[in-house]
Order: C-alpha cells, then sequence, then structure tokens
C-alpha cells in the first residue's frame, strides 16, 4: 500500500517535472528553437558521414565477392599438362567457378571489345596466352592471397594476377573514413553536452530566486534538479529528432541517384540504407542524444545548483 | 523544541552576530526575538534553519543537534519549520494556489489531497477568493498571507517569521499577528523576529531582546505557553 503510493507519488513528481519543462521550453520557444538547431545540426555532421561511409562499404563488399583470380598459362602446354591443371581446378574447394579462355576465344573477345581487330589479324600468330579465371570460394583478402600463391607454383602457369589490391585499398579507405566519423561523433558529443550544459547554466541562473526559496522550504537537491535535468534530456530529444528529419530529408536527395549508380554497377548493394535500416539509425540517434542532453543537465546541475544557498 | 546552548556566531570576515545565546521555545510556546537591526535577530532564524552553522556552542531542533545535520537530512529539517519573510519571497511567475502548493509538492502529497490543504490554509489566510491570481496582483498584505498559507500548509511544527510586519500598516500588522496567534492556539510553536516593540508588547508572549548579539532579559516577561 504505502510502496504503492510512494511510487503514485514519485511518478506524479517526474511527470510534473516533464511537463514543467515542456511548458518552459514552449514558453521560450525562439530560444529553445535556436538551440535545438544548433544541437540538430551538429548531430547530422557525424550521422551524414557515417551514413555515407556505410552506404560505400556496401558497395566495397560488393566489389570484394568479384575479386578474381587471372592465370596466364604457359603457351607451350600439352594437351595433358592442360587436362591435369583443369581437373585440379576442378576438384580444387577453394575455386567456386572458373573460365578456360583459349587464346583463340581471347583474340576474338580482344577484337570485339577493343576494336582493334585489325591489328590481331594483321600480326602473323595470336600473341594472346591462355587464360584460366578463378572466382576463389572465399572472397576474404587473405583467402584470396594464399590461393593466388598456390597457382604461381604451378608449373602450368606463366604468370598470374590479383584484382585485390585496389579493393583492399578501398577497405582501408573505408575503414580510415569510418575512424574518422567515429572520431568527428565523439568530438561532437562532447561539443552537445557543453551546449545544453551552458543553456542550463542559464535556466538556472535566471531561476535563482525560486531554486533559493525551494531550498527553503524543504525541497532536496534532487527536486531541486529534476526540472533541468528534464529540460537536458528534451534539448537533446529535440535535437536528435531535427537531426534525424534533415538526415532523412538527405536520405531522400540521394537514394535516387544511388541507386541509379547501383543499377549501372550491375548489382544493388550500393545504398544509403543498405547496412543499417533508417529506422535503427533514427531510434540510435535519438537515444544518443537525449542521454547527451541529460549528460550536459546533469554537469550544469552539479556545477551550479549547489553552489546556490539561501542566505 | 528549540534550544540555544551558548551559540555564538562570527561571520567569516569577523563581524560576531550572538555572542553566547541560551535559551529554548517550548513545544506549543510563541514567543518574539526583538533588539535593533544587526543585533542579530536574522542570524539566530538562520541558525534554526540550519542556513547558517553556529561558530561555538548547540542550536538543537527536536532533539538535534544543526551542527552536525548532514546536509541531506536539511530538506527534512525545513519541512517541520515553516517560513514567513518581510519580503514574502513569493514566486511571481505562478498563481497563488500553486505558490501555496509549493511545500505539497516538494513532499510528493496526492495531488487531490494537497488542493484541499492548499484551499484550507488559504481560506485561513481569508484568500480563498484569489487563489487563481498572480501573488503580483495582490496587497502588500495579502500578499504575506499567501506567504503565511505557503509556510502552514504542510502543517509544520515550528513557524518562524522574520520581520512579517515590517512592511505594514499597524492595522495589518495586528491582523498579521493575530493569525500566527491562532495557529498557536492549535500546537504549533511560533518564533517571530520584529522590532515594532509596541505591538508585540500588547501580545502577551515571551520577549526575548538582543543586544549586540546577546540575549537580555530573556524570559523576563510572563513564560507564557498556549494564549488561552
Amino acid at each position: 500500500m504505502s510502496e504503492n503510493r510512494h511510487f503514485r507519488s514519485w511518478l506524479q513528481a517526474h511527470r510534473e517535472s516533464a511537463v514543467d519543462s515542456l511548458v518552459r521550453l514552449w514558453r521560450h520557444r525562439l530560444g529553445s528553437l535556436m538551440t535545438l538547431s544548433v544541437i540538430g545540426i551538429a548531430l547530422l555532421l557525424p550521422a551524414l558521414l557515417l551514413t555515407g561511409v556505410n552506404a560505400l562499404s556496401g558497395l566495397s563488399d560488393g566489389l570484394r565477392d568479384s575479386a578474381r583470380i587471372t592465370l596466364y598459362l604457359r603457351d607451350d602446354l600439352t594437351d595433358e599438362e592442360q587436362q591435369t591443371l583443369r581437373d585440379s581446378l576442378a576438384s580444387d574447394t577453394r575455386i567456386s567457378e572458373w573460365l578456360y579462355i583459349s587464346p583463340e576465344q581471347a583474340a576474338r573477345e580482344f577484337a570485339r571489345y577493343s576494336g582493334f581487330a585489325d591489328v590481331i589479324s594483321v600480326l602473323p600468330r595470336n600473341p594472346l596466352p591462355a587464360t584460366v579465371e578463378l572466382l576463389p570460394a572465399d572472397s576474404e583478402p587473405e583467402a584470396v592471397e594464399r590461393l593466388a600463391r598456390g597457382m604461381a607454383d604451378r608449373p602450368q602457369v606463366e604468370d598470374l594476377q590479383v584484382d585485390l589490391d585496389w579493393v583492399q585499398r578501398l577497405a582501408t579507405l573505408m575503414e580510415l573514413g569510418r575512424r574518422l566519423s567515429l572520431a568527428l561523433a565523439t568530438i561532437i558529443a562532447v561539443a552537445v553536452v557543453f551546449i545544453v550544459g551552458n543553456t542550463i547554466r542559464l535556466a538556472i541562473e535566471s531561476r535563482r530566486d525560486e531554486i533559493m526559496v525551494v531550498k527553503l522550504i524543504g525541497g532536496t537537491d534532487a527536486f531541486v534538479a529534476r526540472p533541468f535535468l528534464y529540460t537536458g534530456a528534451l534539448y537533446g530529444l529535440g535535437g536528435g529528432l531535427l537531426g534525424a528529419l534533415l538526415l532523412w530529408l538527405l536520405y531522400r536527395l540521394i537514394e535516387p541517384p544511388l541507386q541509379q549508380l547501383s543499377a549501372q554497377y550491375g548489382d544493388g548493394s550500393l545504398s544509403a540504407t543498405a547496412s543499417t535500416p533508417f529506422p535503427l539509425v533514427l531510434i540510435g540517434l535519438l537515444a544518443i542524444s537525449t542521454v547527451l542532453g541529460w549528460l550536459g543537465a546533469q554537469l550544469s546541475v552539479r556545477r551550479h545548483l549547489h553552489a546556490i544557498e539561501p542566505d | 523544541m528549540i534550544r540555544f546552548d551558548h551559540v555564538a556566531k562570527q561571520y567569516p570576515g569577523g563581524h560576531v552576530a550572538l555572542r553566547g545565546v541560551n535559551f529554548e521555545l517550548a513545544d506549543g510556546e510563541m514567543a518574539f526575538v526583538t533588539g535593533r537591526s544587526g543585533a542579530g535577530k536574522s542570524t539566530l532564524l538562520k541558525l534554526i534553519m540550519r542556513m547558517e552553522i553556529s561558530s561555538r556552542g548547540q542550536v538543537i531542533v527536536d532533539g538535534r543537534n544543526l551542527a552536525r545535520l548532514p546536509r541531506r537530512q536539511i530538506p527534512l529539517l525545513r519541512r517541520r519549520i515553516g517560513v514567513v519573510f518581510q519580503d514574502h519571497q513569493l514566486l511571481y511567475d505562478r498563481s497563488v494556489f500553486d505558490n501555496v502548493m509549493l511545500p505539497l509538492r516538494i513532499t510528493g502529497h496526492d495531488r487531490r489531497d494537497a488542493a484541499r490543504r492548499v484551499r484550507a490554509a488559504l481560506d485561513k489566510v481569508g484568500l480563498l477568493g484569489k487563489e487563481r491570481l498572480n501573488p503580483i496582483a495582490l496587497s502588500g498584505g495579502e500578499q504575506q498571507r499567501v506567504g503565511i498559507a505557503r509556510a502552514v500548509v504542510n502543517r509544520p511544527r515550528f513557524i518562524l517569521a522574520d520581520e512579517p510586519t515590517g512592511n505594514l500598516d499597524p492595522e495589518l500588522s495586528a491582523e498579521i499577528m493575530s493569525l500566527f496567534e491562532q495557529f498557536n492556539h492549535i500546537g504549533v510553536s511560533v518564533l517571530i523576529a520584529s522590532h515594532d516593540l509596541r505591538l508585540i508588547r500588547r501580545m502577551k508572549h515571551r520577549i526575548l531582546t538582543l543586544d549586540d548579539g546577546r540575549l537580555t532579559g530573556a524570559g523576563t516577561t510572563s513564560r507564557s505557553g498556549r494564549h488561552e
């Protein structure tokens, strides 16, 4: 019974503080809106960068699947030697697909795609070697590398080429981008805490008389602090909402060309929302910004509220 | 019960406000503290509110030595004391009703019960019809009554008042004082700092006179308990 009553009065106190904070934000809506905008735009920056990196990393994942090894076979292979190679490729589980391209096929393709058909016909003999294109079963760069080394050791193979270098480079770039955006996000988070902290400091200052009276008639520190903590959390939530709205608008803006680019590329891996669905981004942004606002208020309350003592 | 035991108070900077004050305010007693301004009246009240701490001696409220009261228990002490200020200390961003409601919000009272109590307190000070107004719209005397309603709404054991009639004309002052007497009748201990000697001599209560931080003639007037 009594516990229930305590809970109800606790709930009532929190509801009153939350409503009171909302009413105050509304009463000073122009100033509130400016603070919210600063927070929202600040949060938008790292969110946008992270989104971009995510979209590109979706692209690099798609590219990684296309990591392939091209074997250039020796000119003087006998049919048996060729057959041995084909058999060993067919039974190799590390290879998902392979394709033998004879010198004649290579010459035809060259003629068709390069437009230099005449050049080939002029030459006394076909200069193109027979090639085998391999698609590794495991597209991890290390596995591909290992497979390539194994292939290079084969006597039938004159030379080989791994289309991996620039995929790796892209992956490194992605990692760089991810770390940069996390660093930026951390800096922005600290900035948001200070922005809210300073706004709350001003709010505390402007309600100094009230705080003094409340302390004089027996208000606890928690009671005095509560509306300010709610205000801070509301600043965070509102700023987060604004940031999320801007982010969504930007999504809408960049998604069509992104899709187009993706279609031109051949697979649908390029999308701003590919790796993280938008509602999740939204919820994450709101949760983080609310916590940041609350933290800023907490910081300010600890520094300034306790300093106000009735005299 | 409030007891001062050889209490001295020296402020940082050297000003000595109280020099060895001894007195006791019994439960249900009403008394006045008087003296010239600067004699230490306000300091005496602030010590009871634990707004200041004595430099020497002990201030004891309901058996608790305030110098040893942990910071987090100060609010609980203040909830037992209804306090009235010369300048009312009302909040002008809310109605009379909400001003009087404040102590009950602090203690987390059930809202409906709290509203009943607020109306009862306003009724007692004769302001029931003005609960929706902003206190700024009220006269000085009325504002002081709002302050009194706020001080008693939580049914405190003690009422402290610092020059509650300081800005009021004699007639209003007498009304305010009789209001304090009414609360004393129902068992609340009342301690009022006032320099309005003519007024307080007419009322048959103990008068503590402070002179340069010392009590002179404490308890010389009839040590009346409740006003029968």
